[in-house]
C-alpha cells in the first residue's frame, strides 16, 4: 500500500524538486532526483521570459485568479440555488430536470465544443470574462453532489421555520446552507479545479492574449518541450504554479470532500 | 394552468439560473450537434443539410477513423475505463482498512495526480518518459540493466499508446475514487459483525458480500466519473508526443479525430458528426455501468 502511494506521489515530489533545480542540475547525467543545490533561478526565469512580450506574465496571473474566484462564487451560488428546490420542493418538471442533469453527468463539454464555440460565439461573449466565465457555471455534478447532500436534511427542520414565518430565501440561507457547507466546500473545490486549470476557454473563446489565462501561457511555454531545452527549468516552476493552489484547497477541505462523497451515490 | 404555475415560482425561480447555462452549453450544444452532423457546414457558408452522408463516410470510407481512431479509443477506453475503475476501487478498499491519520494521507497521494490536469501533466511526464538517457526511467532501466538502448517512450508508436495509458490511469483517481472511498468507509459497521455471525470468514467474503452490495450507489457515481474521464482524454497523446497528429497516429483518439477535423480542418459538421457517434458510444457504456451497479428499486 505504501509502495503504490510512494509511486504514486513520485512524480509529484519530483516536480517540486526539478522547480528549485539550477539549470546544470536540471540536464546532469545521470540524472538525479532530488535537488541538490536549491535555487530560485527558475522563478526569476518565469518571470522574465515574458517581460519583452506585450502581455505580462501578470496579466495571466490575474485573469486565472479573477476568473478561478468567480467561478467558484458563481458556481455554488448557481447549484445551491438550482440544488435546494430540485431536493426539497414538489414542482412539475422535477423529475424530468433531475433526470437530464444525471444523464448530462456523462456527457463531457470535450465531446461538443464546437457547437459550443457557435453558443458562445452567437451569445457576443467571445472575447470577453463572461466567456469564461458562464460555460463555466453549468456543473452538473455540482448540483447532483449538492442535491444528494441537501436529501439528508429534515424536512421538520425546514416546516419549523417556515411556521415560524420565514420565506425560502431565509430557509435557504439560515438552514440550508449552513446545514450543507461540506458539499459546498466540495463543489467549491471542483469549480476550481475546473476553472485554474482550464484552457479551453482560453484556446477557443478568447482571441486577444490579454484575455487569457495562465493555463494557457504554460501550454505556449511547453509546445515542443520534447526536443527542447530552454526553458524547462520555467515550465517546471509554472506546472507547480498550477499544481499548488488545487493542493492547499483540498488538503484543507478534505474530511468535508469525504463526507460529501459518502452521499454521491446515484439511486 | 398559469395560476398553478405561478405558485411554484420560489422553486422555478431559483433552479432559473443554472437551468439557463445548462441549457446553453450543454443541452443546445448537443442538440445543435447532432443536427450538425446531418450537414456540410465548414464555419462561413450556412450549414448545407446532407442527409446521411457524412454518417456514411464516418463508417464506411475515413480511413482514419476506422484504422486508428477506433481501435486506440476502443484500446485506450476498455484498459483505462474499466481497468482504471477496478483499480481505484481497490485502492479505495486497501485505503478503508489502514487506520486513523495515516489514511487521510494516502488517500491523499492518491488523489493529487488528478489535480496536476492538462500542460501540467506534460510537464511533469516528459522529462520522466523522455527518449534519451536522460530520461529519468531510461536512466533507471538502463542502470538496472532492464535495456541497453534508450527507449523512446513518447515518440514510438508502439510505445506511445502504453505510455497514454500508464500517464491517464496515474491521473485517474480523481472524484470517483473519492465517492467509493466515502462509500466504503460509510458502510454500516453492525452489517460485518452480523455477517461474520451469518458465517462470513474471510475480508474477500466480506467486500463481495457486504461491502459491494452496500455501496452500488458510490459505484456507479464512480463509474459514471470513469466513462467520463476515458472518453475526454484526447489531448494527451498530442502532448506527450509533442506531435499532432501523433506519430502514425498511434495516439489518435475519437477527441483527436473531432479536434482535428473541427479546428483544423474546418469541417464542423463532419467533426459534429464524430461527436454524435462519440456520445452514443458513452451512453452505451453508461448503460451497461447503470445495468451493473443501479438499484432494482423504482
Amino acid at each position: 500500500m505504501l509502495a503504490i502511494s510512494v509511486l504514486m506521489i513520485l512524480p509529484i515530489i519530483y516536480i517540486f524538486n526539478n522547480a528549485f533545480k539550477p539549470y546544470h542540475e536540471l540536464f546532469v547525467y545521470p540524472p538525479t532526483f532530488f535537488v541538490r543545490e536549491p535555487s530560485v533561478q527558475n522563478f526569476v526565469e518565469l518571470m522574465l521570459v515574458t517581460s519583452n512580450s506585450i502581455v505580462p506574465i501578470s496579466r495571466y496571473i490575474f485573469n486565472s485568479v479573477f476568473i478561478a474566484l468567480l467561478s467558484v462564487v458563481g458556481v455554488t451560488i448557481v447549484s445551491v440555488l438550482c440544488a435546494y428546490p430540485l431536493s426539497k420542493h414538489e414542482f412539475p418538471g422535477k423529475k424530468f430536470i433531475f433526470a437530464a442533469i444525471i444523464l448530462m453527468l456523462m456527457f463531457t463539454p470535450e465531446v461538443i465544443q464546437i457547437p459550443r464555440y457557435l453558443v458562445v460565439s452567437s451569445l457576443g461573449i467571445l472575447n470577453t470574462y463572461w466567456g469564461h466565465l458562464l460555460p463555466a457555471l453549468a456543473l452538473p455534478v455540482g448540483v447532483f453532489l449538492l442535491k444528494q447532500f441537501i436529501d439528508q436534511i429534515p424536512d421538520s427542520l425546514l416546516e419549523a421555520s417556515r411556521i415560524d414565518g420565514a420565506n425560502e430565501i431565509i430557509v435557504l440561507a439560515r438552514i440550508v446552507i449552513p446545514m450543507s457547507m461540506p458539499a459546498i466546500a466540495t463543489v467549491a473545490i471542483l469549480a476550481f479545479q475546473n476553472a485554474w486549470g482550464n484552457l479551453d476557454t482560453s484556446a477557443l473563446f478568447m482571441q486577444d492574449d490579454e484575455m487569457k489565462t495562465f493555463p494557457f501561457f504554460l501550454s505556449t511555454l511547453t509546445s515542443n518541450l520534447a526536443n527542447n531545452v530552454a526553458r524547462q527549468g520555467a515550465a517546471a516552476v509554472a506546472a507547480l504554479v498550477l499544481l499548488v493552489p488545487n493542493l492547499i484547497f483540498f488538503v484543507i477541505l478534505q474530511s468535508k470532500v469525504i463526507s460529501t462523497m459518502a452521499h454521491s451515490g446515484i439511486k | 394552468m398559469l395560476s398553478k404555475a405561478w405558485s411554484y415560482r420560489t422553486s422555478y425561480l431559483f433552479i432559473t439560473p443554472f437551468l439557463i447555462c445548462f441549457i446553453l452549453f450543454i443541452v443546445l450544444p448537443i442538440i445543435a450537434s447532432v443536427g450538425l452532423s446531418f450537414t456540410y457546414y465548414n464555419g462561413i457558408e450556412r450549414p448545407r443539410f446532407i442527409g446521411w452522408s457524412n454518417f456514411q463516410y464516418l463508417i464506411a470510407q475515413d480511413m482514419l477513423f476506422l484504422k486508428y481512431a477506433l481501435p486506440n479509443t476502443f484500446k485506450f477506453a476498455i484498459v483505462v475505463g474499466p481497468g482504471g475503475y477496478a483499480a481505484a476501487f481497490l485502492l479505495a478498499w486497501l485505503i478503508s482498512r489502514l487506520r486513523g491519520s495515516y489514511r487521510k494521507w494516502v488517500a491523499l497521494a492518491m488523489y493529487t495526480p488528478s489535480l496536476t490536469i492538462g500542460t501540467a501533466m506534460t510537464i511533469i511526464w516528459l522529462p520522466l518518459l523522455s527518449g534519451d538517457r536522460i530520461g529519468y526511467l531510461n536512466s533507471f532501466l538502463l542502470r538496472i540493466g532492464f535495456i541497453d538502448v534508450p527507449k523512446l517512450w513518447v515518440t514510438k508508436p508502439e510505445l506511445l499508446m502504453n505510455s497514454m495509458i500508464v500517464v491517464t490511469l496515474w491521473s485517474s483517481m480523481g472524484v470517483g475514487f473519492l465517492a467509493m472511498l466515502a462509500g466504503i468507509l460509510n458502510v454500516d459497521r453492525t452489517l460485518y459483525e452480523a455477517g461474520r455471525i451469518d458465517g462470513i470468514r474471510n475480508h474477500l467474503q466480506e467486500l463481495w458480500f457486504i461491502t459491494i452490495p452496500s455501496m452500488k450507489p458510490q459505484m456507479l457515481f464512480g463509474a459514471v466519473m470513469a466513462i467520463v474521464t476515458t472518453f475526454k482524454t484526447g489531448a494527451i497523446g498530442v502532448e506527450l508526443s509533442g506531435q499532432n497528429p501523433t506519430p502514425q497516429y498511434a495516439g489518435h483518439l475519437i477527441v483527436n479525430h473531432i479536434n482535428d477535423y473541427g479546428f483544423i480542418r474546418f469541417e464542423m459538421g463532419y467533426a459534429s458528426t464524430i461527436s454524435v457517434f462519440l456520445l452514443i458510444f458513452m451512453y452505451f457504456a453508461n448503460k451497461l455501468s447503470w445495468k451493473l451497479f443501479g438499484s432494482k428499486e423504482e
